[in-house]
């Protein structure tokens, strides 16, 4: 992993992330999906099959007058930010005790391996039989994505460190647990955040999944009902909804990364 | 041989597996003692067991048999008494700058930001990095980034300092002057440094005692040459081509005497 320092006098990126100048590229390349999209969907499909942007345009903002799109987007905003923090509380400790004790990596390194590769989806109606279907199964699906992605990130972090760094602040009087927190932890910052980031692009997919679960609300609720009233207008306003939450949501983390973060060397 | 600071006797080391040897000894006899205050050199080439030399002296190795004794007390892991300067400078902490680098070692020793902070700018006064005091490591040169590490050690006030060669992936115009540098400074401090190197030049130009390293496995130290040039030394001079001309027909020697096995 390249460590990344920025020369001085360059420009800084805004929340956007990018440089003065871009910003018109970046505007005319969304302009210019935009146009595609209607193209196609005008040109080779019927608006129920596939709408045009026009129609979803004014569907979403008939959801806005009447609140109804605010309520999907906060509920499931909810859901998916309560399941990637505490998914990532749990992972990130977990993954720095599994990647600096070899006797703690040994023991849940099977279960790590396992987990992984079982799709959230798939405990879908086991967690609805233990957990009932509240908000508790919802959040446990999320936390259960985000969990793996920011366990294994910071477990390769660990390994990631280079031993002289180790040694080095053992010659300098570090005890271990000193270590452990002087080096260690500060050294492995960039992969639980870079993990963090891949767990937030898992935690949108997954609120899909997770509002399969009864739930009356939520963007995932919205795409999953509509398909029963071939509402995809609907399904639209939920696909762009999360595109769009998703994309905002990295941008601003990743600004608080660059602003607040940036000497320990994050992925920008 | 004379009574010393920092002793290896009878040393061996050899990689091993579930307590059986993997492999010949990397080192087997190493003798070695260095009295305080000495510049020593470890002369030799590469793959040869230097590196492992200072990993035991460290403490990160633990040698197969033999005593090791800094001071009169058994060498038994990592510790402030000694202080590595490593080749690479991975071993910087990226996410300090420059000056909590420095003040690491005291701050582990539990002193104040205050004080701390004055002793790692002292320390990058002496290894003339005034200015640089705020800069993370990813923005310095490969010299200056040495520099920190010198003064990240010599900060903590160690009894010797343990350098693998710290000029090796360095450019010849900064090696140089990083070299000129360190007399300078041993000759400020008057430190017990091991420096390790397979740049004769390198070692004539800094070592009061150079320890020529015969080729591996089961290495020692073959041949110890006392460079009695004054300082501070010039690159060019007729005395310090000789003892080139001498250490490195011993070293040629030992090649071929080994070839020959």
């Amino acid at each position: 992993m390249s460590v990344a320092v920025r020369p001085v006098g360059t420009a800084r990126p805004g929340l956007l992330g990018k440089v003065k100048g871009e910003h018109a590229l970046y505007l005319a390349s969304i302009l210019g999906m935009i146009v595609l999209w209607h193209f196609i969907s005008t040109t080779f499909f019927k608006p129920q099959f596939f709408p045009s942007p026009a129609i979803v345009f004014n569907t979403g903002m008939e959801m806005v007058a009447s609140r109804e799109l605010f309520e999907h987007i906060g509920i499931s905003l909810q859901r998916i930010l309560t399941g990637f923090f505490v998914g990532s509380g749990i992972a990130a400790p977990m993954g720095l005790l599994m990647g600096s004790i070899r006797k703690v990596r040994v023991i849940f390194d099977p279960y790590t391996q396992f987990f992984r590769f079982v799709p959230s989806i798939a405990w879908l109606t086991p967690v609805v039989l233990w957990f009932g279907i509240g908000e508790v199964s919802k959040v446990l699906i999320i936390i259960y994505t985000t969990t793996f992605i920011v366990l294994i990130n910071t477990m390769v972090g660990v390994s990631n460190i280079a031993p002289n760094k180790l040694r080095a602040a053992a010659c300098l009087g570090a005890t271990p647990v000193k270590a452990f927190i002087h080096v260690t932890l500060p050294a492995t910052l960039p992969f639980i955040l870079t993990g963090m980031r891949l767990a937030m692009g898992n935690s949108f997919a997954t609120v899909v999944a997770a509002e399969m679960i009864a739930a009356d609300a939520g963007l995932g609720y919205l795409i999953f009902d509509s398909r029963l009233w071939m509402a995809t207008d609907k399904i639209f306003i939920g696909i762009v909804c999360l595109g769009a939450l998703g994309l905002m949501t990295d941008r601003f983390f990743r600004y608080l990364i660059v602003r607040f973060a940036r000497q320990y060397g994050p992925i920008e | 041989m004379a009574a010393g600071f920092l002793v290896a006797r009878d040393v061996s080391f050899g990689y091993e597996a579930e307590g059986r040897a993997v492999s010949p000894p990397v080192l087997s006899h190493f003798d070695l003692a260095i009295p305080e205050g000495e510049f020593f050199c470890l002369l030799g080439p590469s793959g040869c067991g230097k590196t492992t030399v200072l990993n035991l002296m460290a403490g990160f190795l633990r040698p197969t048999s033999g005593t090791l004794t800094l001071d009169a007390r058994p060498i038994a892991g990592p510790g402030v008494d000694r202080a590595v300067v490593f080749q690479s400078d991975d071993s910087l902490f990226t996410w300090l700058r420059s000056v909590d680098n420095v003040a690491f070692g005291p701050r582990m020793s539990g002193l104040s930001r205050a004080r701390r902070h004055a002793i790692a700018r002292e320390h990058l006064r002496l290894v003339h990095l005034e200015g640089q005091e705020d800069k993370y490591p990813g923005e310095l040169s490969g010299g200056m980034k040495q520099r920190v590490q010198i003064a990240r050690v010599l900060a903590n006030d160690p009894k010797i300092l343990l350098m693998d060669e710290p000029f090796g992936a360095l450019d010849a115009q900064s090696r140089t002057r990083l070299q000129d540098e360190l007399v300078e400074i041993w000759g400020k401090t008057r430190k017990t440094i091991l420096f390790i190197t397979h740049d004769i030049a390198e070692a004539i130009l800094l070592a009061d005692r150079i320890g020529v390293m015969t080729r591996g496995p089961g290495a020692h130290i073959g041949e110890i040459i006392s460079v009695d040039l004054p300082r501070p030394r010039r690159r060019g001079s007729a005395g310090f081509g000789e003892m080139w001309e001498r250490i490195s027909a011993l070293i040629e020697a030992e090649g071929v005497e080994e070839g020959e096995r």
